[in-house]
């Protein structure tokens, strides 16, 4: 691990209101990506105690889904090029999901291009399954990775 | 040596005490202990102040400076615990001496000071310090204390000592004037504690008070005093909102107030010091410099105040006109709270304080400053070049509002302000208008058609609407103080009323200006405003306005009976004429109360009664409540003319049988739910009730009324006005129209069958069934009608030959299954009374006689038929409707026959099919209203059997029934076998227990549960069911969430998580879904060892649940299996 803060002064922005969403007591909810975003929008970043929306690593236009084939697209953009939380970042993203959503949609997760110094490294990483199921079985970066998901700093 | 006494308490038992206090190295808490057990000694007499003192002679003199300091704040501290224990005063005075002189102890003085303070606590009954000790010790502080060089806490308790001095002794310390003023400038000179300050601060005021003469010691050291607080201002505050020092910015911000405040000689150094800082660029300083100037400048006089009026005016001025924001206009709803909006709040309210200073002396000089100010007239000479409000830039606005909010804080301060202010801006701005003083004479309302076409002045409109709602206000306020004043009219025919009559004209064009929105509301509210103002001027303290009064009126009445196409506008005019009403009436003026009657009221009535009105009836009917709100006097014409137009209604509906019967319908329900509940006082009421009623009865009488077919919701109408007008009544006029009702209800064709008193012996419901086949509609209505009366009445209103009713009631009932005549019942069996005299002939039976009749006669024989005949299934399936209406009269009184009643409906349940042959259809039919009879046994009913209908209600009736039910229940479910039966079963169960307090269900959780699951799984399974599960899953729920229920939910644990598993998938309602995953959470709180076998099964439920159709499912389930899946330290998915 590294001494001292990778991104020692990020940026932050404000939260954006939350809408009630009206129900329509009739129709089925499809998965939107609203929906996706409301579920990740909350994860701590690995370093700050700021959410990812307060970094704007994500936002509601960055998540693509299509319900009819099952998948997910989630592009996000790390605060700084040579992030190395880049990676955890990404296996926060792709743990909440896995818990949040059904198994049958298939999830891609990407840097968005340009954000980050080996992009495309850190995105095969990110979809590699083996990879994926090797870093949560290692008992830190699982510590690490719940600590995000499910902290109360914020 | 001491001296022992008898029963006092031996030296050996407490000195122990005094060592350990006097012992530093001793833990605090047993320090404490000591002091409780001393002082414990002394209150029960067991040990004197004389054997503490000479028993620690040694302690307290010994040259060791820490047991001396511990010694005597040991002494000091049983005192302060002593100080409603009565002392002599030869005591009080030597251990006071003691203190005093110990003041000189630098090393010991936080146990002095506490001493001194804890002796000058002492209330004089049971021996206080007297006025010499006192003086002693206020020198002895002044010549030994440099108090800014102790600690913070031995600070306090100075300024808390210098406090009680002032309080109690003044009378001692006066004649030490000088050096007490100088010692306590030296004292609080630089102190920075906030709560020492606070203290300071009192201090200060207290002193001056002790010395008010200006000329006086005070004086000559006003200015140090002054130099010393002046410092602190305004309040600059580091400590973080939620400190534990426990005082808070405004707290000591206040403090310095009136401190400031406190004495008129400090006003050369305040005022120049607040106006200089009311031109610092900080916010927090501006505010607290406004608080201040109106705080001060009301305690030092307006003499003192004269000289800095022009320097006030000016920056005040500046203030409020400079305001860097966008200023809102207070009918565009957004408010933004921001500081800026507050300084301007501060502001306007310390120029007001001021003028009122000023505006009752007759010193007009500040007055004069405003109507003579350059400034502010070039600003309102700025808007004749912007024109409409579109056009008027957001600084013009802003400057507009301000200049608006000074004329009228000004306007409102007294007559001769007002006088001024109005004399020296009103002709300016009629002339920004256009209003020339030649044109006066002009019609208004022709006037108004022609300045429709050109662009409206909006910033002089608004001015002059400001400045005549100032002139209204005054005129209000001065009118309650003294009626009517003599002055204000003058004031007001002498100088613009003349201008009213164009002036009206220009604001009705500006009410219906045509334009984009944000512009066409602006000007419709000014209108709006600025016609009502005019209204209740002319209409209320002007008289010979008559003309302009009832213009205002016409044009609004015109806009109201045409114009409902524009929803605001319509709205808009409607809360303004009832804004002009209420005023109206406020001032009781006959002739102006006619105009508006005769305008206003008379037009909308008479619309009612125009069948081709371009407003929509509902619109008319919403304008008459809204202005009939305003007054009775309007509430009773209005009702008058609705009782009119009822009648013309009835006859075209009811005689002619048109086949329109809504605006009948519309005309019903607002007179029953609006107009009458607002009658508040009872007789009129009675006598407007009395009158509907008689008017119905006498429809129904008629002979040329024609019942219409399908007019249910007539038929409703008139059923929700019967119940409330009936209601509403005392007994004895209850009693007048149940008399007539009964009356036409004996007339009716289908009981002419019968001889009256043939009902009371027995028959064959088969022989009526044939004769109750010609049942016409209108017998239906009066049934329905007489039913209603009798829902509605008191429990001491006599029914006539009550045994009659109930019997062709009953009758009824069976054969038709009419429902209100059902609740009818209920109704009556709730209300009979316990005991019944036997002078009473008209009752003349108790209620258990009647009740046995009605069961005997009625139910046991139809319910206990085994033999169908005819119709007789859907006679079972009516009387089972019956007895659920009837049980609920019993269960609300807390019967006991009710029981007999359950037995009944337990017995449908349990009827024996009849065959195939038989109408099977008929049989279970019967079984399945059985449960819904629970249902109306339960719940709450809106149309009868409630508090607003009189209904006899005996405290926790559910309950009751609950727990002296349910053992009925629980036997009645385990003996039957048949699967059918059992989920009848369970549906009864299933309305009961979902109506019933939660508490009382917990209590009996443990025989409660595995019957609320079993029934739960077997409901699930059935469509129909689905409301029932739900709010079964509801009380499951409950009991989970519960402590107490906790226990029965762990033995059953298994079964519970059975049967959620078996309810997170159910297809036919969310709510169920949700429910039970929600339950699922809820389990996941139990203790771990018992839950923790369920965990795979649940979190592969939930993984189901994650693909939901509905996204609150979905979220919840996210939730739920978070909450378990972190019931185990290392997390598997």
């Amino acid at each position: 691990m590294t001494l001292g803060l990778i991104n020692a002064n990020p940026v932050v922005h404000a939260k954006k209101e939350r809408i009630a969403r009206v129900e329509d007591s009739h129709a089925d909810d499809a998965v939107d990506p609203l929906e996706i975003y409301d579920s990740v929008r909350d994860i701590r970043d690995p370093e700050h105690p700021y959410s990812l929306e307060q970094l704007s690593v994500l936002s509601e236009e960055s998540i693509t889904v299509d319900e009819k084939l099952g998948r997910i697209l989630i592009t996000f953009t790390p605060t700084i090029q040579h992030c190395s939380m880049a990676t955890v970042i990404g296996l926060c993203l792709r743990a909440k999901l896995m818990r949040c959503f059904p198994p049958h949609y298939k999830v891609d997760i990407y840097v968005s291009p340009g954000s980050h110094a080996n992009e495309e490294s850190v995105n095969k990483q990110l979809n590699d399954k083996e990879r994926v199921a090797a870093a949560l079985e290692n008992p830190n970066l699982r510590q690490l990775v719940d600590e995000c998901l499910y902290s109360n700093e914020l | 040596m001491s001296i022992m006494m008898p029963g006092m308490a031996k030296a050996s038992s407490w000195i122990p005490h005094l060592e350990a206090y006097v012992d530093a190295s001793c833990s605090p808490d047993k320090q404490v202990a000591s002091i409780d057990a001393i002082a414990a000694l002394m209150k029960s007499d067991l040990l004197t102040v004389e054997a503490l003192v000479r028993e620690m002679e040694m302690y307290l003199t010994t040259t060791d400076n820490v047991i001396r300091a511990r010694s005597i704040l040991l002494l000091s501290e049983v005192l302060a615990c002593l100080i409603s224990k009565p002392l002599d005063s030869a005591t009080v005075h030597s251990l006071i001496t003691f203190f005093t002189a110990r003041l000189a102890d630098w090393q010991a003085l936080h146990g002095a000071l506490n001493g001194c303070l804890a002796l000058l606590r002492r209330k004089s009954n049971t021996g206080a310090a007297s006025n010499s000790d006192a003086r002693l010790l206020a020198k002895s502080f002044l010549e030994n204390i440099q108090v800014q060089s102790l600690a913070q806490y031995d600070r306090k308790l100075c300024f808390e000592l210098l406090g009680h001095l002032y309080d109690w002794f003044a009378d001692a310390i006066i004649p030490l004037a000088d050096d007490l003023i100088f010692g306590i400038c030296d004292a609080i000179d630089e102190e920075k504690d906030p709560q020492c300050l606070i203290l300071a601060f009192h201090l200060v005021e207290k002193l001056v008070r002790l010395f008010p003469d200006p000329q006086g010691p005070l004086g000559s050291f006003a200015a140090d005093l002054f130099e010393i607080l002046g410092r602190y201002f305004p309040i600059y505050f580091t400590h973080p909102e939620n400190n534990d020092v426990g005082v808070k910015r405004e707290d000591l911000s206040r403090a310095l107030m009136c401190a400031f405040g406190s004495s008129p000689v400090f006003e050369p150094y305040v005022i120049p010091l607040l106006l200089e800082k009311l031109s610092s660029s900080l916010s927090l300083a501006k505010l607290d410099s406004l608080k201040y100037l109106s705080h001060c400048s009301l305690h030092y006089g307006a003499d003192r105040m004269t000289k800095h009026v022009k320097a006030i005016w000016s920056s005040l001025k500046d203030i409020i006109l400079s305001s860097s924001e966008e200023l809102i206009f207070p009918f565009e709803q957004e408010h933004t709270g921001s500081q800026n909006d507050e300084i301007i709040k501060e502001a306007l309210l310390c120029l007001q304080k001021v003028m009122f200073q000023f505006g009752s002396s007759d010193d007009a000089s500040f007055i004069s400053l405003v109507v003579e100010d350059a400034e502010l007239m070039m600003i309102m000479r700025s808007f004749s070049s912007d024109r409409s409000y579109a056009d008027i830039p957001g600084d013009g606005r802003q400057k507009l509002h301000a200049l608006g909010s000074i004329l009228s804080i000004s306007a409102k301060v007294s007559i001769s302000c007002c006088q001024n202010v109005m004399k020296s801006f009103f002709p300016l701005l009629m002339e920004l208008l256009g209003i020339s003083s030649s044109n006066l004479s002009c019609n208004p309302i022709s006037e108004g058609i022609v300045a429709e076409t050109k662009k409206l002045n909006f910033g002089a409109l608004y001015l002059c609407v400001e400045l005549l709602a100032a002139c209204r206000e005054l005129a209000t306020g001065l009118g309650e103080v003294a009626g009517q004043s003599p002055q204000a009219q003058d004031m007001w025919c002498n100088m613009f009323c003349n201008y009213f009559g164009p002036l009206t004209g220009y604001l009705g064009s500006s009410l219906v200006v045509i334009g984009n929105n944000a512009n066409k509301e602006a000007y419709a509210h000014i209108g709006a405003k600025g016609m009502e103002t005019i209204a209740t001027i002319s209409g209320c303290f002007v008289r010979g306005l008559k003309a302009v009064y009832e213009s205002i009126l016409v044009l609004f009445m015109s806009i109201i009976s045409t114009q409902s196409h524009d929803k605001f506008l319509w709205h808009l005019t409607l809360k303004t004429v009832v804004k002009i009403g209420k005023a109206v009436l406020k001032f009781q003026d006959s002739d102006n109360m006619t105009s508006f009657m005769s305008i206003v009221i008379e037009k909308l009535i008479f619309l009612l009664s125009v069948d081709d009105a371009i407003i929509p009836l509902p619109l008319i009917l919403e304008a008459i409540s809204e202005i009939s709100a305003a007054g009775t006097s309007f509430l009773l014409r209005v009702i008058k003319g609705i009782e009119e137009a009822l009648s013309v209604n009835f006859s075209h509906t009811l005689v002619r049988n048109s086949k329109n019967s809504e605006i009948l319908v519309n005309l019903l329900l607002c007179y029953s739910t609006h107009l009458l509940p607002r009658l508040q006082n009872v007789d009129v009421f009675e006598k407007v009730a009395l009158r509907f009623l008689f008017n119905v009865w006498d429809q129904m009488e008629n002979p040329v009324f024609e019942v219409p077919s399908q007019k249910e919701d007539l038929l409703d109408a008139i059923m929700i006005a019967t119940r409330t007008t009936v209601s509403g009544c005392s007994p004895e006029n209850q009693g007048l129209i149940v008399q007539k009702a009964f009356k036409v209800f004996l007339s009716s064709a289908f009981l002419q069958v019968k001889e009256t008193e043939s009902w009371l012996t027995s028959f064959k419901l088969e022989e009526l069934a044939q004769d109750f086949s010609i049942f016409s509609h209108r017998d239906e209505w009066v049934i329905s009608l007489f039913a209603s009366v009798l829902i509605s009445l008191h429990p001491q209103t006599p029914i006539p030959d009550v045994k009659v009713i109930l019997n062709i009631f009953m009758t009824i009932l069976l054969l038709k299954g009419h429902v209100p005549v059902a609740q009818a019942l209920g109704s009556i069996i709730n209300k009979w009374p316990l005991k019944v005299k036997a002078a009473d002939a008209l009752i003349g039976c108790t209620l258990d006689e009647v009740l046995e009749v009605i069961f005997e006669r009625g139910f046991q024989t139809v319910l206990c038929l085994t033999k169908p005949c005819g119709s007789i299934g859907s006679i079972q399936v009516h009387a089972t409707v019956g007895l659920g209406w009837i049980g609920k009269g019993l269960v609300m009184r807390g019967h006991e026959k009710v029981k007999d009643v359950v037995m009944l409906l337990l017995k449908c349940i349990r009827l024996k099919k009849l065959g195939p042959e038989n109408g099977q259809d008929f049989d279970d039919l019967v079984r399945r209203s059985a449960p819904d009879a629970f249902r109306l046994l339960m719940s709450d009913s809106e149309v009868c059997l409630n508090k607003k209908f009189h209904a006899t209600l005996r405290p926790l009736y559910k309950q009751h029934f609950f727990s002296t039910m349910m053992p009925l229940f629980l036997s009645s479910i385990k003996e039957c076998e048949s699967l059918a039966t059992r989920a009848i079963h369970f549906r009864a169960f299933g309305h009961v227990v979902s109506e019933t307090p939660v508490i009382a269900l917990v209590t009996e959780a443990k025989k409660l549960v595995p019957i609320l699951l079993e029934s739960l799984s077997t409901l699930c399974e059935d469509v129909l069911n689905k409301d029932l599960t739900y709010s079964l899953l509801l009380v499951l729920s409950a009991i989970l969430m519960d402590e107490n229920g906790k226990e029965t939910i762990l033995d059953n644990g298994h079964i519970i998580i059975a049967l959620l598993f078996k309810l997170v998938p159910y297809p036919h309602m969310m709510l169920v879904r949700e429910t039970a995953i929600q339950c699922l959470s809820a389990m996941s709180l139990l203790p771990h060892p018992r839950i923790y076998p369920f965990r795979p099964q649940v979190l592969q439920t939930l993984s189901k649940a994650l693909d939901d159709k509905k996204r609150a499912v979905r979220l919840e389930a996210v939730r739920c299996h978070q909450a378990w899946a972190s019931t185990a330290r290392s997390l598997h998915f």
